[in-house]
């Protein structure tokens, strides 16, 4: 600990802390460009001076350490000066377009040039102009407007890890830019523009669409991949503007993903704003009352054996909860969340979360990937491992497809038997992880998602206690989950009942005539082919797959139109809320089925959400404690069982498209296109 | 960087992959990054004194740096070129120094010798002209910096003289163009002229 007197206070803080962060903890706010907490310390854009007794200059304090006995001033007359210098400089080349720059109104060179700068310039030359540079599809360029501070690039080097941005040419003729004008190939890209404290790399896509002051901003939880990034809905009148990540250490910290941040235009393309019904053959407009006297009259000719429903990957809690619920009061047990066909276990908890938590990861010193790619899966759990894998001493071994996960892996194996091998001390590997105190192992859906999956589950599991990677308090058992609902719809029980199929089952009985009528929650990611001749109920948002093939459509609400619970691949109940309405006739989903579960003369038991919450809290006490990761205890799950020695296959192909709403997203769609060139060895700025 | 001249590949010969082995071995393992500036540097000797982007990328290669990496460093420090350039590198300083002993004149001498303007190659590609910010031997002003030596104490007849003799295939005597050794004072020695001996000033 070292003490030092700010300001006349005295303040104890640990050492290795910078003169500013001690600042900070006194409560004196530092200005500062360069400078952030998940960065390296640049020291370049001198904002942050202070007066330090016993210097001769004012010192950067973002770059001090503090020392044992340090007085530090930061509000004297001479610090006041020196940093409307440093501002003034600053504002020698940085243009005068404060009125059409999409920074205007939350710009940190806006809002500090208030307190510090100049009422008039004293600069009678030429700025200089900077050429804008082609980043791609996502981040917009206005280099004139660049300070230097490099934020841009200490993030793409450290945190996303992919060396591409760089400072070329000095002094006056430095500029950020790439090596050959290329798009960045990194999926945490727009996390620069967050970043940029001036106006220099903005979004492309919200480029001129708003101004931050119009925006009504609404905190909720993303959906596009299974790590519940806590988001920020920005949304002028009846239109999401744009997402952009808030605060949480425990998940996101403050990234958020490109398709989390940039898929929000696919929640304006071919929606579902009315019931529609398949009358001769197409599917006609129709009244909620028309459209439900359809499904009514279709269950009362069939038998609750013969009735089915699947959840897709964006349903939340309340809606699977009511589907659940009213499934079983028709008498039927076909009921699945697994759209993807992953043999998870629902009885035992511990079996499908990611024990470890995302900020867990930091405390492991092993790694063993099985059939997943987070990079893809989850790209801020891929962070977290790379955050992780820098500070060093921590292999990574990877079972499955070898893929550029950004920092250093091992490959051992393709398939099971590589597992085996692990698991018999064949491999070296073995040794790495009986030598390591805290390891874990990942497995993802490529690993469980095939027939075989069950007894791949129970050997990682074997791996797990073979390993020693569950012991008091530490769980190094993790489950990738890539769908934002299967956590949720695993802790409600959306798993086949007594008798029950599985989505596969309930396909085969689908094309068999088996089953007559299939409920499908937002489920677009099965082969809608092998529905046969059933009559398909299809619950959802967007004109996607599983809405083509149905005979009724109910428009529901994608995730930024209703209040609702989504529990993240580690657990973690959290709740999104609505930041706009639905279009036109959509409802909540969640009223969608207890309304029909009138019609269908099995109403539901709760007529508002509090009561449906507190149902859910019955069916999962994991709906008790929002936000945070309930203890799970260890137990048995997976099987024992031959496997097919075929290799683990990937469960993402696309990262920009794995959902309707991504798949509908002219952004996402460029970006896949710019991914598809990159990989073809074109730079992705091409014509 | 231009399209249209770059080469396809690059490889160091074997004399300078030894080089580059000895460099490198210099600084500890998985620190070979810190011989970027010397691998450069010979990389655009044996490039005809400049660096083309496959040059970049094979040194890239070598030390398992990113592109933008050796891109950035590359761009940095003038002395690496990143377009082709002529047979000879004239450096004109024109620092405050050199300035206030008259390398204006030097600079329009060059011009008007070589018949290029600064930062141009001359028809015959035997000369590139560059200006320089403080070549650091102010005591010698005005300096031009010929390839790897420094030509001091010039006058516009001087530099002349000295181009026009690169031209001739020569290579003129590098240091003072004046007689006068090394950095003693210009007016014959100051000081310490009695003490004679090894310490005499002048005495080698």
């Amino acid at each position: 600990m070292a003490k030092l007197t700010i300001d006349g206070e005295e303040i104890e803080v640990e050492n290795g802390l910078s003169v500013l962060q001690a600042c900070e903890i006194a409560g004196k706010e530092i200005p500062r460009f360069c400078y952030h907490e998940r960065l390296s310390v640049a020291g370049n854009c001198r904002m942050c001076l202070v007066e330090m007794e016993k210097s001769p200059k004012p010192i950067a304090s973002c770059a001090m350490p503090v020392g044992e006995g340090m007085v530090i001033r930061t509000n004297t007359e001479l610090v006041r000066k020196a940093r409307q210098g440093v501002m003034e400089f600053l504002l020698i080349n940085h243009p005068l377009d404060c009125p059409i720059c999409d920074q205007g109104g939350e710009c940190d060179l806006q809002d500090q040039a208030m307190a510090y700068g100049y009422d008039r310039s004293r600069f009678h030359e030429n700025k200089r102009a900077v050429k804008d540079k082609d980043l791609g599809p996502l981040v917009g360029t206005n280099m004139t407007r660049c300070i230097h501070c490099t934020r841009c690039i200490r993030f793409t080097t450290e945190v996303a890890g992919v060396e591409e941005l760089g400072a070329t040419g000095r002094s006056e003729h430095m500029e950020v830019g790439t090596y050959i004008e290329k798009a960045l190939t990194s999926e945490l890209s727009g996390n620069i523009i967050d970043l940029c404290p001036v106006g220099a790399l903005t979004s492309k896509p919200y480029a001129f669409n708003a101004r931050s002051w119009e925006l009504v901003r609404t905190e909720s939880v993303d959906v596009m991949d299974a790590v519940g990034s806590n988001i920020r809905i920005d949304s002028r009148g009846g239109e999401v503007m744009r997402v952009l990540p808030t605060l949480n250490e425990d998940i996101n910290e403050e990234w958020i993903s490109d398709k989390t941040r940039f898929a929000c235009d696919g929640l304006k393309r071919q929606r579902l704003d009315q019931p529609y019904v398949r009358r001769d053959g197409k599917l006609q407009p129709a009244s909620w009352d028309d459209a439900f006297a359809a499904i009514a009259g279709r269950i009362k000719s069939s038998s609750g054996d013969r009735i089915a429903a699947i959840a897709g990957d964006l349903a939340d809690c309340e809606a699977m909860q009511s589907l659940a619920d009213l499934i079983k009061a028709l008498g039927s047990p076909h009921i699945d969340c697994r759209q993807d066909g992953a043999r998870l276990d629902a009885s035992t908890r511990a079996g499908y979360v990611f024990n470890t938590s995302i900020a867990g990861i930091e405390n492991a010193d092993a790694c063993l990937l099985v059939g997943t790619n987070p990079r893809h899966e989850a790209p801020i759990i891929n962070a977290r491992l790379r955050k992780r894998s820098i500070r060093g001493g921590f292999p990574v071994g990877v079972v499955g497809e070898q893929v550029d996960l950004t920092y250093k892996t091992e490959l051992i194996g393709a398939g099971p038997q590589s597992l085996e091998d692990i698991l018999e001390g064949r491999h070296g590997f073995s040794a790495t992880l009986q030598v390591a105190e805290r390891p874990m192992i990942i497995v993802g859906q490529g690993a469980l998602a095939r027939s075989d999956g069950a007894a791949v589950l129970g050997l990682c599991r074997a791996i797990a206690e073979r390993f020693g990677m569950v012991s008091g308090d530490w769980n190094g058992f993790n489950i990738l989950h890539r769908a934002a609902a299967r956590v949720g719809g695993l802790d409600l029980g959306l798993v086949p009942g007594d008798g029950g199929r599985d989505v596969a089952g309930i396909l085969d009985g689908a094309s068999s005539g088996d089953i007559d009528l299939v409920y499908l929650l937002g489920a677009d990611e099965i082969d809608t082919d092998r529905l046969g001749k059933a009559f398909v109920v299809y619950q959802g948002h967007h004109g996607d797959a599983g809405a083509h093939r149905a005979d009724v459509i109910l428009p529901g609400a994608a995730y930024t139109e209703k209040d609702a619970t989504y529990v993240n691949t580690e657990g973690r109940a959290q709740h999104g809320r609505r930041a706009i309405f639905p279009p036109g006739d959509a409802r909540e989903d969640w009223t969608i089925l207890r309304a029909l579960s009138d019609v269908l003369g099995c109403t539901l038991g709760y007529d508002n959400i509090t009561q449906l919450r507190a149902r859910m809290e019955e069916a999962s006490p994991a709906f008790a404690a929002i936000g945070e990761i309930p203890h799970t205890a260890w137990g048995d799950f997976g099987t024992s069982g031959t496997m097919d020695p075929t290799p683990f296959g990937l469960p993402v192909e696309n990262f920009y498209m794995t959902d309707p709403i991504s798949r509908v997203s002219e952004t996402m769609a460029k970006c896949s296109q710019m991914a598809a060139d990159t990989r073809s060895g074109k730079t992705g700025t091409d014509g | 960087m231009s399209a249209a001249v770059q080469p396809d590949s690059f490889e160091f010969t074997p004399e300078n992959m030894a080089e580059v082995k000895k460099y490198i071995a210099r600084y500890p393992a998985g620190r070979q990054a810190s011989a970027i500036l010397p691998l450069l540097d010979l990389a655009q000797r044996q490039c005809d004194g400049w660096l083309p982007r496959v040059a970049l990328e094979h040194v890239g290669e070598i030390l398992d740096m990113a592109l933008i990496r050796i891109y950035e460093i590359a761009t940095f420090y003038e002395m690496y070129n990143l377009e082709p350039v002529g047979a000879h590198m004239v450096r004109v300083c024109t620092t405050t120094p050199c300035q206030l002993c008259g390398a204006s004149g030097i600079l329009d001498a060059c011009r008007d010798e070589l018949g290029v303007e600064v930062g141009g190659t001359s028809a015959d590609g035997k000369f590139t002209l560059k200006e320089f910010e403080c070549l650091g031997a102010c005591v010698n002003a005005p300096i031009v910096w010929i390839d790897d030596d420094y030509y001091e104490d010039l006058d516009t007849d001087r530099i002349r003289d000295i181009l026009k003799r690169f031209r001739a295939g020569e290579t003129p005597k590098p240091g003072p163009q004046t007689g006068r050794q090394n950095s003693a004072p210009s007016s014959g020695a100051t000081t310490l002229k009695d003490v004679g001996g090894p310490n005499e000033v002048g005495g080698e």
